[in-house]
């Protein structure tokens, strides 16, 4: 029997996906997909809408089975999820304290957290009343608050807007680099996304092609299914990371513009 | 007046009140969860499991907690499914039961059953035996009620966030459907089963408005249950009308003084003229 040496904790295998096949009346959303996540590693999962997206990242959180195929993790696997959508009913009293006390944050912690995601000005404000972008931010911190081994995250941009997402994607790297946990981006956003991702996964129901940013923007698969204009406009961003606005392709970065 | 239980007014009172506590932290997550409909299908469910329960002569309360789980967990399941949408799906289940409970009534020899007492509850003739079983219910259905609180709270707020965090859902949501089904149970005396949902509905109703966190909502629904229990007995008492349908009027009244255009009306009418007082100067 052969026997491995343990591997550096910065590569340890949190969640292993092999085989996934997913149905849904008759289609096949998922097919056939192998998926690793590893600490401290950003994975960007990137596809047009329709594509299994939120399926595949359903089935590695456990929130439903595959029809085929398994996924591995850790019993004890801390995961930090934040949804794409969120809807508290009008009916139900609850400040964004409250709720961000569920996830089973400590009192001391929760007003930290709020500062960490720059949303600490709603800290008594009823959930319902506050706006898309708070609500972002207000879910990030809830992720933050159970000290995540992973960090799942679907489209965690949406509504938000530019300043504020170049702010939440560095506020995200930095959680990495300072807890050290895997990161699991759902976006579409390409061309601000990629430029701190190590890991790209293009999924169309099946994975088109993964691996290295650059090495997938200049993929074939990728440029067909993204189309010819995606060569351009979702070019993979290899800014440095040292300054703070150098986020889209359309905004020049502050240091160019001192020069 | 003695307070003995005895008399059939006292007995009334601590079997209403005994289901007004439970009823309104119950209603709170209805009303959250938005499951008005599904609590109304339960409640008719409870006719099939009072005629089971005279078919099969087993304890009638204990029927009803049957039907209306089992009524609950089919229609958990069937919603899961996603075959049809579940307002349809409520409608078919709620008439279905109501029918079949009906269908099952009329094959007893002799009629047994007051079927308007069974519609319409009544709560002037709770005997000691029911006091038991009314009191031993809500205490068990209260208790199991602050004892998934908190997981409940998390699951409605958001269900896939709270089952990532590892809340186990499914079984909290059957807890709850279960301690529902106590509920509909111990109250179907008190204002019979089409009126059930409105003891689960009103008081929450009346109490988002002065609320501020769940639990403040769940005190003071459990508080304004309590008051449409006593003031419906009352007015029963003086006026001489059906008691079951005289507390969900009396809740009635206290939702309507409650709305924001009441408010308005009471200070638009009675508020001193401060203007006119400057004038005078």
């Amino acid at each position: 029997m052969n026997i491995t040496p343990a591997q550096p904790t910065t590569h340890d295998t949190l969640i292993d996906a092999r085989g996934l096949i997913k149905h849904y009346g008759g289609h096949t959303v998922i097919d056939s997909v192998d998926l690793t996540l590893r600490r401290g590693e950003l994975t960007t999962l990137i596809g047009p809408n329709g594509s299994g997206k939120t399926t595949l990242v359903r089935l590695l959180l456990g929130l439903e089975r595959p029809n085929a195929g398994t996924v591995t993790a850790p019993p004890d696997l801390r995961i930090g999820y934040v949804p794409q959508r969120i809807h508290v009913d009008e009916s139900m009293p609850i400040t964004v304290r409250r709720f961000l006390a569920l996830g089973g944050a400590r009192a001391s912690g929760i007003k930290t957290a709020l500062d960490e995601v720059g949303a600490q000005h709603v800290l008594n404000a009823p959930l319902q009343t506050i706006s898309g972008g708070e609500m972002r931010r207000v879910l990030l911190a809830r992720a933050l608050l159970r000290d995540p081994d992973l960090l799942v995250l679907d489209e965690p941009t949406a509504g938000v807007d530019l300043n504020g997402q170049s702010e939440l994607y560095d506020l995200i790297n930095a959680v990495r680099r300072q807890k050290n946990c895997a990161v699991l981006l759902i976006s579409h956003d390409l061309h601000i996304v990629m430029a701190a991702t190590d890991h790209v996964v293009c999924l169309n129901h099946h994975v088109c092609c993964s691996g290295a940013p650059d090495a997938v923007s200049a993929h074939p698969e990728y440029l067909a299914l993204f189309g010819p204009k995606a060569a351009h406009t979702h070019a993979v961003y290899t800014h440095d990371h040292d300054h703070a606005h150098t986020v889209a392709g359309d905004v020049v970065p502050l240091a160019d513009d001192a020069s | 007046m003695t307070w003995s239980l005895d008399d059939f007014v006292v007995r009334a009172l601590i079997a209403g009140i005994g289901v007004a506590l439970v009823a309104g932290p119950l209603g709170c997550f209805i009303i959250w969860r938005r499951m008005a409909f599904f609590g109304a299908t339960m409640s008719h469910a409870a006719l099939l499991g009072v005629s089971l329960a005279f078919l099969l002569n087993i304890n009638v309360t204990l029927g009803i907690i049957g039907a209306c789980t089992v009524t609950a967990l089919i229609l958990l399941s069937l919603m899961r499914l996603r075959v049809l949408p579940s307002d349809t799906l409520l409608g078919l289940l709620a008439h279905a039961s109501l029918a079949l409970g009906l269908v099952a009534i009329s094959f007893q020899d002799t009629l047994r059953i007051d079927l308007l007492s069974l519609l319409f509850g009544d709560i002037l003739s709770v005997s000691r035996g029911d006091l038991g079983w009314i009191l031993g219910g809500g205490a068990v259905a209260l208790a199991a009620l602050a004892l998934i609180w908190r997981p409940l709270l998390s699951a409605t707020v958001h269900e896939e966030l709270a089952q990532v965090e590892g809340v186990r859902v499914r079984l909290v949501q059957a807890a709850f459907v279960l301690v529902m089904a106590v509920v509909v149970a111990i109250a179907m005396k008190i204002v019979g089963l089409l009126l059930i949902i409105s003891l689960l509905l009103i008081p929450p109703a009346v109490a988002r408005r002065f609320a501020t966190t769940p639990e403040v909502m769940a005190f003071v629904a459990a508080l304004v249950g309590v008051l449409s229990v006593i003031g419906g007995i009352e007015a029963s008492l003086v006026w001489d009308t059906p008691a079951g349908p005289s507390i969900v009027t009396a809740a009635t009244v206290l939702f309507v003084i409650s709305l924001p255009l009441s408010s308005a009306i009471w200070h638009a009418l009675f508020r001193k003229p401060k203007k006119a007082h400057h004038h005078d100067h």
